[in-house]
């Protein structure tokens, strides 16, 4: 018995410290739980499934490729959905230093404007090519909103080989809208601005906006077999801000709409100036109409001064053509060819559905989401339901066109897809959620909060006939304690959502590069099997290219410029060994990686040089230039990791006095004199 | 030799015609970096490969151990053997219209050794190749040669290589059993002939 006291005895104070600490534990989990749900309370509407939802098994393709804008950082983000993994950056506007993009002779050309070199811009609204409303895979068409330019991006290279600049235009964010099957690319000017009528905008005083500023419209014609952009004309429309467009379906294919703002037409602190009318119009323009107007000699003809830039499929080098002339219409004198819907308050997004019968037009200072219809609007012009005209376009009367609206949607609407079934989907900026709403009865069905203020939002394909309604990227512009901080500066972030079911369901955060705006996204088998591997070399036409190491040389040529043609193959560049160069030379070093494998680059920086790194895909032949300041010996190598002797893969080239008598040689490997210079 | 007996020896003769129609041999390389394979092609007038540019592929990685660049240049026989083979398939269907039992058997027998001869100097290049190596290569390891298997896999550095006879060689391979085939039908068709007149003799 005694024992039996004394170790219970003995027991006594661990029981009790067990039973504390389980208690404590016990409370602590309470305060944990509770906790959690007032930092984060968006943990809780994440699917269970979402792990497996998204989880792209290591060495397994994504289903689609998504393309996102870049925004202030001029490029082209591609992410794989639905993992979200980032698979390259494609730079269209800006220097890209990472592959010598815009740095290199042969790339500069690309970003030549009217306004002289431009190595940056806005991107904002990427749009696949489509073959019958329909994305077919072969391009991506994108927009430069700072100087107005639109790109096109050969997704069998994933490159940008043609950049138009448009005149007559500033701030081309309403762009770059292909019709169903690419007939034209269509591009609206968000500032209106005083038309000089010769090509430039005219110096005129800034309280004459009324009067002097007008719009433009810009029809770019795209050639079926290779893409090729010409500007074929543009309307002159009334100086209102073009804010965002998209193209007719089915029944309204032949029609283009436009959001309108500041149809108050205020040319100062527009955040109040142009808020003023409790409606600002979208426009609806009959582009074969206006096609056929220009061709039938309606279109004047001004001048103007524009560049045209075309990167060359087998020199890989770009060439800029500067257009003197634009063709252009004035919709007073094209009857049937616009029309101006009045929409409730500075309406944005513009998106029509699958059907091609609702236009659904999000005010972002609306409170509610109106959608208009296509056969109401056809109806209204054959019985000529006018409200007035605004410089000589119809009005048509809200009423007569309106569908109906959808009644508290949440607040901030500003872009729409849709799915296919039947649901849209309208993203809120100032309510910060996804609002799912039904298109036979207007009625809203559900609601996803995102995080934070979501801009654009994507459904791949839920711009065209056929959208695939399984996801939804919703691109939102603020981030904050989304991710692990990183200062003042955060990465954008993008969510994931299924839409596959009745409700929403929140599958992924992934953090995007600068700011997204809008997106594409299409289904991988449409694009991955025309992915080029390599460039074949017999094909490259490049006047610098050398196919042999045999064919390697360094020449003078004149009196300041040395061009050096070499070579780079696993795991050496031919020749490594240059002299004869002096200071104050131009050297151009003409790089052809003679490698024809699967990713195999070879990279090429020299010491000093004031200019990126250039990165050379196999087959193909890039240059960079080269202006040495001091004499010495400066080396040189490849950048990429090419192979086992990458390190090894490097070189000298040595710099005299301005009018040394070092003659030019070159070798790799033994030494080999070549003639000397002809120039003194 | 009774008529089917010559279309069999005509069809023998035809067959060697596969190669020119397809390779004889393939090797193949599989490395961690390469998922998709090297895959060369040894044909009986060329050398080719899974894609247009194996051959130089083959020689980039291979330079780094030292091995002699391959060419097509390099390698007579990819000159004479189309003429070897087009005399085979000339006096094979000579020798099916002659319709003797004894050519056919020396048609068969010249062809395996032509067969034989061809694998001796193909394991001979082979053995050069792997073993015949710069002696200022980037990579060396003491004591590694570099000979690709004949036939079957062998691990070789980062690489695995197999090699394994192709169409091209189901030509010789049916050459030499059809011939055979014919030699042994016409010696039991021969045989009964023999019988039927030592029957005629008892009569």
């Amino acid at each position: 018995m005694e024992t039996l006291i004394t170790k219970l005895k003995k027991a006594a104070p661990k029981a009790a410290l067990l039973m504390a600490v389980a208690a404590g534990a016990a409370l602590q989990g309470c305060s944990h739980i509770s906790g959690s749900e007032t930092a984060n309370a968006a943990t809780t509407a994440v699917d269970s499934d979402a792990a497996s939802a998204v989880y792209v098994a290591p060495g397994k393709h994504d289903e689609l490729y998504s393309f996102l804008s870049g925004g202030f950082n001029g490029q082209v983000s591609v992410y794989g959905i639905p993992s979200g993994r980032l698979l390259k950056i494609i730079p269209v506007f800006t220097q890209h230093g990472e592959n010598g993009y815009g740095y290199s002779e042969e790339s500069k050309a690309m970003l030549m404007t009217s306004h002289g070199f431009v190595p940056w811009d806005d991107l904002h609204h990427p749009k696949l090519s489509r073959s019958k409303g329909m994305t077919d895979g072969r391009w991506l068409f994108v927009n430069g909103n700072n100087t107005p330019r639109v790109a096109r991006i050969d997704l069998s290279t994933f490159e940008t080989v043609e950049i138009m600049e448009i005149p007559n235009s500033a701030g081309n964010h309403c762009s770059p809208y292909p019709t169903n099957n690419n007939e034209y690319v269509i591009a609206g000017t968000r500032f209106s601005v005083p038309l000089d009528m010769k090509g430039n905008t005219g110096d005129v005083s800034l309280d004459k906006y009324e009067e002097e500023f007008r719009g433009s419209i810009s029809f770019i014609k795209v050639d079926q077999e290779n893409g090729d952009m010409d500007l074929d004309f543009q309307i002159l429309v009334p100086g209102f801000d073009y804010d965002l467009a998209n193209g007719g379906k089915g029944p309204s294919e032949d029609w283009v709409f436009f959001t309108t703002y500041n149809s108050e037409k205020a040319g100062t602190l527009k955040e109040v100036g142009a808020s003023q009318n409790d409606k600002d119009y979208l426009a609806a323009i009959n582009w074969k109409l206006a096609a056929k107007y220009a061709k039938e000699g309606k279109a004047r003809e001004m001048p103007a001064n524009y560049y045209h830039n075309k990167m060359d499929k087998n020199t890989h080098m770009a060439k800029s053509t500067v257009k003197k002339k634009v063709r252009y219409l004035l919709p007073e004198e094209c009857p049937g060819m616009m029309y101006l819907l009045p929409a409730p308050k500075s309406p944005h997004g513009i998106d029509v559905d699958p059907t091609g019968e609702h236009m659904v037009v999000s005010g972002k200072l609306a409170s509610s989401i109106p959608v208009f219809s296509f056969s109401k609007m056809q109806e209204a012009i054959k019985n000529k339901q006018f409200d007035g005209e605004k410089n000589g376009i119809p009005v048509l009367k809200y009423e007569s066109v309106l569908k109906a609206e959808v009644k508290e949607p949440g607040l901030g609407p500003l872009h729409t897809e849709f799915d296919g079934k039947g649901n849209a989907y309208t993203s809120m900026f100032v309510s910060s959620e996804v609002v799912k709403w039904r298109l036979k009865d207007f009625q809203v069905v559900d609601r996803m909060p995102v995080y934070y203020s979501v801009g654009h939002l994507m459904i791949p394909g839920g711009d065209t006939k056929e959208p695939y309604g399984k996801y939804l990227v919703a691109m939102n512009k603020i981030t904050k304690d989304r991710y692990l901080p990183t200062g003042p500066e955060l990465a954008h972030s993008a969510q994931l959502i299924d839409i596959s079911g009745e409700k929403m369901k929140m599958l992924l955060d992934f953090p995007t590069v600068a700011e997204p705006h809008y997106a594409q996204a299409i289904k991988a088998d449409l694009v991955a099997p025309r992915s080029v591997k390599f460039h074949k070399l017999d094909e490259n036409k490049h006047p610098h290219a050398v196919k042999k190491e045999g064919e390697a040389s360094v020449k003078r040529e004149g009196k300041n410029v040395v061009r050096v043609k070499m070579t780079a193959i696993r795991s050496h560049m031919t020749p490594d060994n240059i002299e004869g160069v002096q200071v104050g030379d131009t050297v151009y070093f003409h790089v052809t990686n003679l490698e024809q494998d699967w990713d195999v680059p070879h990279g090429f920086a020299v010491m000093g040089a004031n200019t990126a790194e250039t990165l050379i895909m196999p087959g193909a032949t890039q240059t960079l230039k080269w202006v040495p300041k001091k004499a010495g010996v400066y080396p040189f190598y490849c950048t990429d990791f090419c192979s086992a002797l990458h390190q090894e893969m490097q070189g000298y080239i040595r710099v005299s006095p301005k009018g040394s008598n070092v003659p030019i040689t070159y070798s790799t490997g033994k030494k080999k004199t070549a003639p000397v210079a002809s120039a003194k | 030799m009774k008529a089917y007996n010559k279309v069999l020896m005509i069809v023998a003769a035809l067959s060697l015609g596969l190669l020119f129609m397809f390779p004889m041999w393939k090797i193949y390389l599989k490395a961690p970096q390469y998922p998709e394979g090297l895959e060369l092609h040894i044909w009986v007038n060329k050398l080719g490969g899974s894609s247009d540019h194996v051959l130089q592929n083959f020689n980039i990685l291979n330079h780094y151990i030292g091995m002699k660049p391959i060419h097509a240049d390099s390698f007579a026989e990819l000159q004479y053997m189309p003429y070897i083979v087009i005399f085979f398939i000339v006096t094979g269907v000579l020798v099916a219209l002659i319709g003797k039992r004894n050519l056919v058997m020396g048609w068969s027998g010249l062809l395996m050794i032509a067969g034989a001869a061809g694998i001796l100097d193909f394991y001979l290049w082979l053995v050069d190749f792997g073993t015949n190596l710069d002696p200022k290569a980037a990579i060396k390891v003491p004591g590694m040669t570099y000979i690709p298997p004949l036939l079957g896999n062998k691990t070789l550095l980062n690489f695995e290589a197999l090699s394994l006879p192709a169409l091209g060689s189901l030509g010789i391979f049916l050459g030499i059993t059809l011939s055979l085939l014919v030699y042994f039908l016409s010696r039991r068709a021969a045989s009964k002939e023999q019988t039927i007149k030592s029957k005629y003799a008892l009569v």
